[in-house]
Parts: C-alpha cells; sequence; structure tokens
C-alpha cells in the first residue's frame, strides 16, 4: 500500500496551479511534422509492422481524407491544423524491457512526480501498469504473473508482433475506420496503447492499468486500446491520464475497442485530467475520443466509469451495444468542467438482443465560464423485446456563469421495452455552504465536500484507490470556483 | 474575562433594522437563555454570530475570549470554538455524516494544535458519543440530515456539539419540533457537556426546554434588543404572562 499512499499524498500537496505541468527533457525521435500517406509508412515501419496493417491504415487515412470533423457538439474552438502536428514521437534513448533498471531515470523521475512509483514492488497494491510514454511503451508490469494465467497484457504494438491473428481478428471490428472523423484519424495514425486478452474462464486476479502522459511538445497522442474477453471472464482496466501545461493546444485522439464474449464482463474505468488550459482559455488538451463496447456474447457486461477533470474540450461518447441477449450495458460518469472548459460527453447504449439492460448516471458539475453537456443516446431495436434503460442525469452548477445542458436521443422501434430518463439540475446552495463553514471546513473543503456528495453514485463505482485520487481531483480542479 | 461579549450590535437585512443594539456578556460555566416572540431577531443573531455571510454588523463589536470576530470569516470562528446548533438543519446530499463529522473534528484538533484524529480511533470515538445521544450507527452512514426526521436532526446537530467541544455553543430553538422524549435525550446532551470552561447560549421560544436545560440567566429578546434579564424565574414569568406583558411592561 505503499505506492498508493505516496500517489494520494502527491496529489494532496497540488496547488491551485496545474501540477502535472513539468516536461521531460529527454530527446525525442519525431516523424517529420504533418500527416500524410509517407507518415502513415513512417509510423509502420518505425512499428516494423505487417502489410495488413499498413494497409488498413492507408484505407483508413484515404477515408479520413474525405471526412468532415463533426460539428454537432457543443464546443467551440478554432480548427485544427492537422499539419501542425507530430504525429509519431519516441524517447531516442528507447530502453529494452528487459529490466526496469534499464529505463531511462529522467522517464523515472517523471512517473515519480506523477506520483506513480514505477518500481515493481511500489506499483499500487495489485495493480499492473502498463506505461504509455507518449508513443512508446517503455516499461510493463506484472506481466509475468499475468501470463501464467493465459493472460495478454501488453502494449498493442508489441501484440500485432506476437499476437497478430488476435489483432487482425478484432481491431476496427467494434469501431471501424470510417466510423467517424476522429476514428479514422486514429486508425491511421495510432502509435501505441495497451492490448488485453483473457482466455476463458478466467477472472483477471488484478486491476490492469495504463497511464497515458503527453510529453512531447505538438505531438498528438493517438492511442489505441483493445480489450477481449472470452467467455466467462472478468476483467477491470484502469486509465490514468494527466499531460504537461502547454500553451498552445493538444490534441488526443484516442480509441478504446472492448469485446465481450458469453458472460464476460468488462469493467473500464478511467480518471481523466489532462491540462485543462488556463483560465483564459489558452492551451489544454483537446480530448477528443471514442470509446465503445461490444456486448456479443450472451449476458455479457461492459460497464465504463469515467471522472473527467481535465482537457480544455472533451468530446468522448462511451458507449455499449448491446447484441447479446440479457446482455448489460453501464455507464457512470462524472464530468467537472471548471473556467473555460468545454465537455461534451456522454453514451451510446444500444439495445439489439432480447431482455438487454442499460444503466447511465451522469453527474455534471459546472463552475466557472465552464460549459458541460451530457448527451446521450439509447436505441431500443426491434427485436430487443424485455429490454429497459435507466438513465439519471444531474447537473450541478456553480456561479451563474457556467452552462449544464442536457441533450437525450431516444429512439425505441418496440413497445416491449421500457426506457426511462430522470435529469435534474441544482445549484450548491448558500445554506449548505455556511452549514459546512460553521463546522470549520473552508470553503474549498466544503465545496469539495458537498460535490463529491452529488457524485457518490458514480464514485462508489470506482476502484478503492481511484476513488481517492478523483475525489482529490474533483477538489483541485474546482479550487478558487466558490467564494 | 467573559467567553462572549457582545457590545451594542446593529445589524440590518434588506434595508431594515432588525438588531437594534443589543449587549450581552457570558462567561465561562454559564447557561444563558434568550427568549423572544417569532420574528424578534433570535436566529438573526444566531448567523450573526457565527459570521454568516450577509449578516455584518452595522455597528457594534463582538469578542470570544477577548477576541474580535469582525474579521473572522465563518468556519474560522467555527474552528476558534464557536458552534451554532441550526434551527433548522441543512441537508447535504450524499455526504455521508461519519465523515462530515471527521473532516469537522478534525479541523478544529487542528486549529487547537492537537493531531488528527485516524480513522479507526474517530469512529471509535463517534460511536461513543452517539451512543450517548441515542443516535444509531446507522444514521451515521446516511448522507447529513438527508431523510432525518425533525428529532433525529436535532439530536444530530448536538452530537455534533458533543464532538466539537466548543467554547461557546449557540442552540437555536433546539427544542422545536421534538416530543417530550426527543426533548430529554437532546437536554441531557446538551447537560452533559456543561463544564466551568465553556458556555452555552440557548435560543428559544418556549419556556418548556428550560425545565431540562437550566439557565443561569434568562434574557428576553423584543424587535431586536435584550428588553429585560434576570435569573430562571423570568422564564416562568414568561410562561404565566406571555411576551406581550413583559414587551408592554418594558
Ligand atoms: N434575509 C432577510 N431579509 C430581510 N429580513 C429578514 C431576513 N431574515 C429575517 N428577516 C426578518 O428579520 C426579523 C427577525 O427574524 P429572525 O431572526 O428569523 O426571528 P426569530 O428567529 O426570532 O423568529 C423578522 O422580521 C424577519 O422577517
Ligand atoms: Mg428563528
Amino acid at each position: 500500500m505503499v505506492a498508493t499512499q505516496e500517489t494520494i499524498d502527491k496529489v494532496k500537496e497540488v496547488s491551485s496551479t496545474y501540477k502535472y505541468g513539468f516536461v521531460t527533457d529527454l530527446e525525442a525521435e519525431k516523424a517529420p511534422l504533418g500527416l500524410g500517406e509517407d507518415i502513415v509508412k513512417f509510423i509502420s515501419h518505425k512499428k516494423k509492422e505487417p502489410k495488413w496493417l499498413l494497409d488498413w491504415r492507408l484505407k483508413a487515412y484515404k477515408k479520413w481524407l474525405s471526412m468532415e470533423a463533426p460539428n454537432w457538439a457543443m464546443v467551440d474552438f478554432p480548427k485544427i491544423n492537422f499539419q501542425d502536428i507530430y504525429y509519431y514521437s519516441a524517447p531516442k534513448t528507447k530502453p529494452k524491457l528487459n529490466s526496469l533498471d534499464e529505463v531511462d531515470p529522467e522517464l523515472l523521475r517523471t512517473y515519480e512526480k506523477l506520483g506513480i512509483p514505477i518500481k515493481e514492488q511500489e506499483v499500487l497494491a495489485g495493480v499492473a501498469v502498463d506505461y504509455v510514454f507518449d508513443s512508446v511503451s517503455v516499461a510493463t508490469t506484472f506481466r509475468e504473473k499475468l501470463a501464467k494465467e493465459g493472460i495478454i497484457f501488453c502494449p498493442i504494438s508489441e501484440a500485432v508482433q506476437t499476437h497478430p491473428d488476435l489483432v487482425q481478428k478484432y481491431i476496427g471490428s467494434v469501431i471501424p475506420i470510417s466510423d467517424n472523423y476522429y476514428a479514422a484519424l486514429n486508425s491511421a495514425v495510432f502509435t501505441d496503447g495497451s492490448f488485453v486478452y483473457i482466455p476463458k474462464g478466467v477472472k483477471c486476479p488484478m486491476e490492469l492499468s495504463t497511464y497515458f502522459r503527453i510529453n512531447e511538445q505538438n505531438s498528438g497522442q493517438f492511442e489505441r486500446t483493445l480489450i477481449i474477453a472470452e467467455d466467462d471472464t472478468y476483467v477491470s482496466y484502469l486509465e490514468g491520464c494527466t499531460a504537461p501545461q502547454r500553451d498552445e493546444n493538444q490534441l488526443h485522439a484516442a480509441v478504446v475497442e472492448l469485446v465481450a464474449m458469453n458472460n464476460a464482463e468488462i469493467k473500464y474505468s478511467t480518471v481523466q485530467n489532462w491540462y485543462p488550459g488556463d483560465k483564459d482559455g489558452n492551451g489544454g488538451i483537446y480530448n477528443f475520443v471514442t470509446k465503445r463496447g461490444n456486448c456479443i456474447g450472451k449476458k455479457s457486461k461492459i460497464s465504463w466509469t469515467q471522472v473527467e477533470t481535465g482537457s480544455a474540450i472533451t468530446w468522448k461518447y462511451p458507449s455499449c451495444v448491446l447484441k447479446g441477449d440479457d446482455s448489460v450495458g453501464e455507464f457512470y460518469s462524472v464530468a467537472v468542467a471548471n473556467n473555460a472548459q468545454q465537455a461534451d460527453t456522454g453514451t451510446k447504449m444500444i439495445h439489439i438482443g432480447k431482455n438487454t439492460k442499460s444503466t447511465i448516471i451522469s453527474k455534471g458539475i459546472s463552475a466557472g465560464k465552464a460549459q458541460n453537456t451530457y448527451r446521450g443516446q439509447v436505441q431500443i431495436q426491434k427485436n430487443a423485446k424485455g429490454s429497459r434503460n435507466f438513465t439519471q442525469c444531474d447537473s450541478l452548477l456553480i456561479g451563474d456563469k457556467c452552462g449544464a445542458h442536457t441533450v437525450p436521443y431516444i429512439n425505441q422501434f418496440t413497445p416491449h421495452a421500457r426506457v426511462e430518463h430522470e435529469a435534474t439540475t441544482s445549484k450548491i446552495s448558500e445554506d449548505q455552504l455556511f452549514y459546512c463553514l460553521q463546522r470549520g471546513l473552508d470553503t474549498e473543503q466544503a465545496t469539495s465536500l458537498i460535490v463529491n456528495g452529488f457524485c457518490k453514485e458514480v464514485m462508489k463505482e470506482l476502484p478503492m484507490e481511484f476513488a481517492v485520487e478523483a475525489q482529490k481531483l474533483i477538489g483541485i480542479s474546482l479550487e478558487g470556483s466558490v467564494g | 474575562m467573559s467567553l462572549l461579549e457582545i457590545k451594542n450590535v446593529k445589524l440590518k437585512l434588506d434595508d431594515k433594522d432588525i438588531l437594534k443594539g443589543l449587549s450581552l456578556s457570558v462567561s465561562k460555566g454559564e447557561v444563558h437563555a434568550i427568549m423572544g416572540p417569532n420574528g424578534s431577531g433570535k436566529s438573526t443573531l444566531s448567523y450573526m454570530l457565527a459570521g454568516r455571510d450577509g449578516y455584518e454588523l452595522e455597528s457594534g463589536e463582538v469578542f470570544l475570549e477577548g477576541q474580535s470576530l469582525s474579521d473572522m470569516e465563518a468556519d474560522e470562528r467555527a474552528r476558534s470554538g464557536l458552534f451554532l446548533a441550526f434551527q433548522y438543519p441543512v441537508e447535504l446530499p450524499g455526504v455521508g455524516g461519519m465523515s462530515f463529522l471527521r473532516e469537522a473534528v478534525n479541523s478544529r484538533r487542528k486549529f487547537l494544535g492537537e493531531e488528527e484524529l485516524d480513522h479507526l480511533a474517530f469512529v471509535k470515538e463517534a460511536r461513543k458519543v452517539a451512543s450517548k445521544m441515542f443516535v444509531k450507527d446507522e444514521m451515521l452512514k446516511r448522507a447529513v440530515n438527508v431523510g432525518f426526521s425533525g428529532g433525529e436532526k436535532k439530536r444530530f446537530e448536538i452530537l455534533q456539539m458533543a464532538m466539537l467541544k466548543p467554547k461557546v455553543s449557540i442552540l437555536d430553538e433546539t427544542d422545536s419540533g421534538l416530543d417530550v422524549d426527543a426533548l430529554k435525550i437532546v437536554s441531557d446532551g446538551v447537560n452533559a457537556q456543561r463544564n466551568d470552561d465553556n458556555a452555552i447560549v440557548v435560543i428559544t421560544h418556549y419556556q418548556r426546554l428550560l425545565d431540562y436545560i437550566v439557565p443561569d440567566f434568562v434574557h428576553i429578546l423584543s424587535d431586536g434588543s435584550i428588553i429585560k434579564s434576570g435569573g430562571p424565574e423570568l422564564a416562568l414569568e414568561v410562561e404565566k404572562n406571555g411576551y406581550a406583558g413583559l414587551i408592554n411592561a418594558a
């Protein structure tokens, strides 16, 4: 538990400024600036990829060229110049993976600053972490223990080499390259990410975790994660993100695909605190992410839990396609937007199989001048008889310059299903604040307590160590918003 | 030296004079009762003392253990040992009673330079105090004041008082909405905390509470100022003749 405490302490000492705003001074190996077929080939070549993958990337690139950036989200930002981004960046002193001792000490210090001790014995109790540093995974822990169970947990670039059949079978199977603009872009230029395979009948004995970090200036990060859970399995995956403080905006366009077979359960948790930009909206991460899970098997279950406190713009709709009869999809979300942050996030629940069930609990918190939108789609297809959805969207406003919006889309093609939607909007009342102050809590403690109370239903879905960290982060990201 | 010294305070709300030159001196070991009809300014007085936003003084001054409160925010006053049991305790959805109590107690301990209690020690202490107040463990797990009955809310207020060990406690109509049994429990809870080092100001509309919490002094508040002070017998006079008789005589 040493590591957990360390992480918590780290978060505690954070002041009102973004604490992860340091830059690691590593010489990076970059692809030339900009995007073109040659860059796609460069990336594929760097990664020594098989031809099918290069072809797949090129197809995605061509598709992307023909697509338009979506403009339906309630977010506002200048047009992105895709020629002004580096699509590949790797630390030059590329360490071998034999031992953690060989990892660049500078890199280790970066992780220490992030509060994630890289040394195996210090890794969060029972958490195996696959570190992604810019585009190359530099260290993977607990691999051996997992391998004993037949579990594969490695960088996806490595899986392409060691398990090409699995990757080829499932990549793009949940989110096809033509799905949307940013997914197409990711398919063309993704550099790394995690790959998880849980063989039949195995319950993964520990939480799997990846910390993503964008370091190189002007480098977009395009991770790609693929998790496959065979029949009768369980896996819980944690994703945490931070990025250094920069004046420019950085693009982050990830794709995450989940596949759950019969009776398989995947729990995917995210705590996202990418740099949100300054008070006036300068800098910060553009977080345009496509996440989707296929509940292919009967009685399969996919559960998304997200705590989104960072990024200048969040555009993200982790979704579930409920194909298998009796399959279950869940979405638990806390989205905090302060100052000039804009969040447009929600989920899609597509009910295809019979007696499928989905639950959506969304808690949006807006402060400063921020705009926070919940956008959710519930679709009950014709054969999804006996299906049920329950949606609850609560918004909390802090101050009177921010906004909260709820945009539910419900498409029901059979009468034999039940869809319920509840929405509330509230403010932190002066009475509540005064009550807390009268008990000796300061304004920030009080706000944090009230906000965390508001988010409780979602927070309790997070694994313990993450919940503590997430609570602190919410407090930190709202600092200065009251009083 | 008095623990709480209120010196000729005047306060307006919405341009209306509410407190009109009120003075009161409370010393260690004393229990004072402030009685007054509805609308006489009792809650306003308690909010003003606690430092609620919007209840700033027009003139006059208040001292806690000799220290002026004028530049102290509500939370600093609380940490310094001023406690207000609310007439209407506020609901905090999703905020567990135990964690709320713990944050409050640790804030006070930190201020006093005492070590913060770890989780186990705290829970043990809270349970001990709670059982004396007939507060069930289950209630501490629920969200603060959410779905509590009137009696439960008041018991929880006094439980917080017992945990925080304030110097000066102001109890604003702690008896309202309580049946006789609950009144007895709450009063026992308050009486158990009387000692030579602290002071309690009981604000009430009815004499009834003062049968249980017997005050050393009774003050009659009317239209924003204290019109009469005396011993416990003054409360009986109110009971007999009503406020009107006293106010007219003043
Ligand atoms: N926020 C406010 N703005 C204006 N007048 C107020 C406000 N709050 C209370 N008052 C008035 O101040 C007077 C005293 O109220 P209060 O202190 O609540 O009395 P009590 O607690 O003795 O019943 C009443 O006339 C009430 O209407
Ligand atoms: Mg009152």
